[in-house]
């Protein structure tokens, strides 16, 4: 009897929790799932309440090909999005990988020096200083450049991408490179050959950092690029949603929204694993 | 000659120097950062300053003027209210972050049948950019054609459709909920480490004690949690205090300039009215109120004493 009672409120608060999870995680996925849904409605319906989500007249692409109508269109704003989010990672995991080697292995002067200055640069938002950041680029010939852009956003992925080489580096034991170094292997192509396999998860975690951080960063994008056939999603999308492009056609915003968010989700998905770590990691030291 | 030798007895002169040479290699593999951060942070952070002291068009000539731009600030009224709505909103925000993050933190920390799900769930829309977390929201938020509004009306739960974004409370709350939505995934997933760093023991300890939920929950939990709480803490309050996309993409300062943060009033003075002098000197405020707020940082995040 007693058994039982006890059963059924184990039950119970079993049914009240999951219950609790799937009302939360509905919340947290609707406005989302909201956005990928609309956007697949025929222009004319999209411009409606979005109730429900599902086009109830009809799948339809319409609102992609209407995005790709506004300025120089979503292909080219794609296009620049994805230019400048694989250069950044590119270009932020080779400088780091070599930085944290750098940091890790070798005693040279002025080290700590400029491992804290690195660092330090979290300290001070990017933010405040992007007026000299414009006049710079402007002086390298760079100004309203995606490459300029590029050299920003790496800039920034710095002090996190650094800190995490150099820990993954620490964590490699040195007599593996000893052994190396006997059968005659040179600096860099140890660092290639028998570090990088190594220290492949950290690698992946901050090319994934670099990745969303160039993806979704909008105010250096809309500062720094003032020709349309420049904009990032972002700033594309901004204008767009502005009115910049005459009366604003939400269905072309819901389609925008979402060839924006559905990269990051895929590769969230994918790699969660490795982006939690890299939370982790950030959040404990 | 091995390693072990080598380090038990002393080197000779030419093997100590290849060593040493060895070691300058350092200077090469950091040397790209350092480029990098010299050119895009240290410098324009040395021009701000320069810049600061000058009025400074877009087109030709600056000219120095000494302290003339801070003086101008003393009487900028509407960077004043800018900064203090920033402070307002920075505040609000981080609580309601804190009300929402804290229990879902607790409802992911222990592990059941489909935890991992809800946590992914309730982190998805930490991963999406403000940009577009802002550009969707401005679509639910729309009065004719969005979602929150219509469906209010649709429900019977008011008379004519309202419009969420015409006046400051209405406006103002919808985009804290916008905020908490995006962001209190990212603050779970932190203070989650930080209950999960505590020992079990601990706990067990204290319920043979007799200690009670809440009990335990102030007495353990929340002590041993100072550092989490503190980082979770500074995440948001860092990230608020340079808010912009969200204002300017769905309310664009509006209504009535209400909602202009500090870094949108640097933006419309630099980049909108092309007063670069100005924007630095402004920049040089909010760069000297972030600094003092990354010393308290260092030391609420300081190392328990006794242990390090």
């Amino acid at each position: 009897m007693a058994q039982a009672a006890s059963r059924s409120r184990r039950l119970l608060s079993r049914v009240a929790e999951h219950s609790t999870g799937i009302i939360a995680s509905v919340l947290f996925a609707a406005p989302i799932v909201w956005a990928v849904l609309s956007a697949f409605k025929p222009a004319a319906e999209a411009r409606l309440p979005p109730l429900p989500p599902w086009p109830t007249t009809g799948f339809s692409l319409e609102n992609y090909a209407t995005l790709n109508s506004f300025g120089e269109g979503l292909w080219v704003s794609a296009q620049n999005s994805i230019y400048v989010s694989v250069m950044t990672v590119v270009l932020s995991v080779a400088v780091s990988v070599l930085a944290g080697y750098g940091f890790s292995r070798f005693r040279f002067p002025f080290k700590d020096l400029f491992f804290i200055l690195i660092l330090s640069t979290i300290m001070i938002p990017f933010q405040s200083i992007l007026t000299p950041i414009f006049l710079v680029l402007t002086k390298l010939g760079l100004h309203n450049t995606l490459t300029g852009l590029v050299g920003v956003y790496v800039t920034l992925q710095l002090p996190f991408s650094i800190f995490m080489m150099r820990n993954a580096f620490d964590a490699v034991p040195r007599e593996i490179e000893e052994a190396a170094r006997m059968d005659g292997a040179s600096n860099l192509t140890m660092l290639l050959k028998v570090m990088l396999p190594l220290v492949w998860p950290g690698v992946v975690t901050i090319a994934l950092f670099a990745f969303l951080g160039a993806w979704n960063e909008f105010l250096a994008a809309l500062v720094l690029m003032t020709d349309q056939s420049k904009f990032t999603l972002p700033v594309m999308m901004t204008a767009l949603q502005s009115g910049r492009f005459g009366a604003i056609d939400w269905g072309a915003v819901q389609a925008g929204v979402t060839v924006m968010m559905v990269p990051c989700l895929i590769l969230f998905l994918a790699l969660q694993r490795f982006y939690i770590r890299g939370l982790m990691a950030g959040a404990v030291k | 000659m091995s390693s072990i030798t080598t380090a038990a007895t002393p080197a000779p002169p030419r093997a100590r120097r290849v060593a040493s040479r060895q070691q300058w290699i350092g200077l090469l593999y950091v040397a790209p950062a350092v480029a990098l951060v010299v050119v895009f942070f240290l410098i324009p952070l040395g021009m701000t300053a320069w810049m600061s002291l000058h009025n400074w068009p877009l087109m030709g000539e600056h000219s120095y003027i000494g302290l003339g731009n801070y003086v101008a600030i003393l009487r900028d009224t509407r960077f004043w209210n800018a900064l203090r709505f920033t402070a307002y909103y920075t505040v609000i925000v981080t609580i309601a972050i804190f009300v929402v993050a804290f229990p879902l933190a607790l409802f992911v920390e222990r592990p059941r049948p489909l935890t991992n799900l809800y946590r992914t769930m309730f982190f998805m829309p930490a991963v999406v950019g403000f940009a577009s977390a802002s550009l969707l929201w401005s679509w639910l938020l729309n009065v004719d054609s969005g979602l929150f509004s219509p469906a209010a009306y649709d429900l019977g739960l008011i008379d004519r459709k309202f419009n969420l974004l015409a006046t400051f409370q209405p406006a103002f709350w919808s985009i804290i909920a916008m905020v908490v939505w995006k962001v209190a995934g990212f603050t779970m997933i932190i203070l989650m480490a930080g209950l999960q760093s505590i020992p079990q023991d601990l706990q067990e300890a204290a319920v043979i004690d007799g200690a009670g939920p809440f009990a335990r929950f102030r007495a353990i939990t929340l002590p041993l949690m100072r550092r989490t709480l503190a980082l979770a803490l500074i995440l948001s309050v860092a990230g608020s205090i340079l808010a912009f996309d969200q204002f300017y993409i769905i309310l664009r300062g509006g209504p009535r300039n209400q909602t202009l943060t500090a870094v949108y009033w640097i933006f419309n003075q630099s980049f909108v009215s092309f007063k670069l002098g100005y924007g630095a000197a402004l920049s040089m405020v909010l760069l000297v109120i972030l600094v003092a707020l990354s010393l308290v940082q260092l030391w609420l995040l300081r190392k328990p004493e006794g242990l390090d």
